[in-house]
């Protein structure tokens, strides 16, 4: 592991300027993924800036009865909420469907949304990687693409030496559930203080996969704001694996169905950021929702996926694997509340 | 780089420099000689050095030493005083869950974590409902133990016995 020096600032003021002076700086919560990535080389910080007791471990109502998950909160510690079980249960879910409990008793609300993705190779300092190492291409394409994206790539083969491929996954199930819920993320800059919308937060790979998040280097989550949903709103995450327990999604869908309202849906795994299918939503608008009305939703959402051909058979199998769960998700959903 | 930290380590009070990079896992075995934690995979991956870690279940391997300076660690080794057996430790001995014994400090420090969390209602995973409330029992049927230990990686695959050492620790019907 390369040396480092560590910082613990007394406040998160001091910690954005500590970052945000130092190019080669990072933020340290429950790390995780950093000190995994420390030892694997992936992470090579001359400044590791640690967080974890400067921001807010608690979850707090908010005054427009949504809640707020403050950033040093634990992934086991909001999943056992009672008003995040009762009130946004595919938020519980979501978190209970990641890693281990060992795990979730480390991981924070501000760090899970900004793992970086477990592309193989990503992972591997000894392959290119557009995403680790800018402008070295990419090693996935034609490679191990199972766990790799079909929305929101150029082409079915992009060409695995330009500096902009990239077909890595955000490995995050929390960050599926709190984009379908449009949570709100609370930021600290050298700039000062902004609000992003969850689902703006993480970008799509453009002309640089390196950068997963719109975060500004120094920019600190503080807190993540979950909206109040009407009553009667229901909301439910599936995941679907390769084992039952401990092991990334092939695909997750997170769905939030308010009483005779617009359903949101929102994949994971599906691509560089979790997925907003804001087509099917818009199909589905006043729409009755039934296997074939979400199906043909689904279809039209997936109508530009690019399957990855690739080592064992590719990813291709993600397509009608993601339109499935997503009717099944709605399935339970609605006849739960017709039950 | 050097820093200095102060550890509380199964009751016994350390204060030592240590180098910015080491980990909790490799300071207890390394420079404590406490190598009761098992370092399995080093990457989160396999739970062998699962400790509690103020009080929770957590991976030593994945924690840096700098960052928990203060920090109350309990390893399988100071679970029960000297010569005595935690009762999860005397419910695996009973149940026979362990072959080669490699991840069964790891597997006892998160068995004693799961307990605890079951008796505050957490929910997982195997939880049908997530938003009911959850009694221990419920929390420790099979399916939910299995489920709620999934973290720890048996290569004897043990896991058989393993789950009814759980449930009768935690003096629920197996």
């Amino acid at each position: 592991m390369k040396p480092f020096a560590y910082a613990r600032p007394a406040d998160v003021a001091e910690a954005v300027r500590d970052v945000a002076a130092e190019p080669n700086a990072v933020f340290l919560a429950g790390g995780t993924n950093l000190v995994d990535h420390l030892k694997l080389g992936v992470a090579r910080p001359d400044l590791v800036v640690d967080v974890r007791t400067l921001t807010s471990a608690d979850v707090s109502d908010l005054p427009d009865g949504g809640l707020r998950l403050g950033a040093a909160s634990t992934n086991s510690e909001v999943a056992a909420d009672r008003r995040v079980r009762e009130r946004y249960p595919v938020l519980a879910q979501a978190l209970l469907a990641g890693a281990t409990g060992q795990l979730r008793n480390t991981a924070t609300t501000g760090g899970n949304p900004l793992q970086r993705t477990r592309c193989v190779y990503f992972a591997d300092v000894t392959t290119p990687c557009n995403k680790r190492e800018p402008g070295s291409g990419c090693s996935a394409v034609g490679g191990y693409t199972r766990y790799h994206a079909v929305l929101g790539t150029t082409a079915a083969l992009p060409d695995p030496t330009a500096p902009e491929t990239c077909i890595a996954t955000h490995p995050s199930d929390m960050a599926v559930a709190l984009a379908a819920l449009d949570a709100q993320v609370q930021v600290l800059g050298p700039a000062g203080e902004r609000t992003i919308p969850f689902t703006e937060l993480h970008r799509l790979p453009g002309d640089d996969p390196s950068r997963d998040t719109v975060l500004e280097h120094g920019e600190l989550i503080t807190a993540i704001d979950l909206p109040p949903l009407p009553a009667g709103t229901r909301s439910a995450y599936r995941k679907v694996r390769d084992r039952a327990s401990y092991a990334y999604a092939l695909v997750s869908v997170a769905a939030v169905l308010p009483p005779g309202g617009d359903v949101r849906i929102a994949l994971g795994s599906v691509a560089h950021r979790p997925w907003r299918a804001t087509r099917a939503e818009e199909l589905l608008r006043g729409a009755e929702l039934t296997d074939h009305s979400v199906r043909a939703a689904m279809d039209a959402e997936l109508a530009g996926a690019q399957p990855q051909p690739g080592l064992g058979g590719g990813n291709g199998f993600k397509i009608p694997l993601v339109n499935r769960t997503v009717v099944a998700t709605l399935r339970a959903l609605t006849s739960e509340a017709s039950a | 780089m050097d820093a200095q930290v102060t550890l509380t380590v199964d009751g016994t009070r350390h204060q030592l420099p240590v180098d910015t990079r080491t980990t909790l896992l490799d300071l207890m075995r390394e420079r404590l000689g406490n190598t009761s934690p098992k370092k399995g995979c080093d990457h989160g991956q396999c739970g062998a050095c699962t400790v509690l870690l103020d009080g929770q279940r957590q991976l030593p391997c994945l924690a840096l030493a700098v960052a928990h300076d203060g920090a109350e660690i309990v390893t399988a080794d100071g679970l029960a005083p000297a010569g005595e057996l935690h009762p999860v430790q005397q419910a695996f001995l009973d149940a026979d869950a362990f072959q080669c014994g490699y991840c069964t400090p790891g597997q006892v420090c998160s068995a004693v974590g799961v307990i605890e969390e079951a008796g505050r209602g957490w929910p997982s995973h195997a939880t049908a409902d997530v938003t009911a409330e959850l009694s221990p029992e419920q929390a420790l049927t099979h399916d939910e133990v299995a489920e709620r230990m999934s973290g720890n990686l048996c290569r004897c695959a043990a896991y058989v016995n393993i789950v009814p050492a759980v449930q009768q620790a935690a003096g629920v019907q197996a």
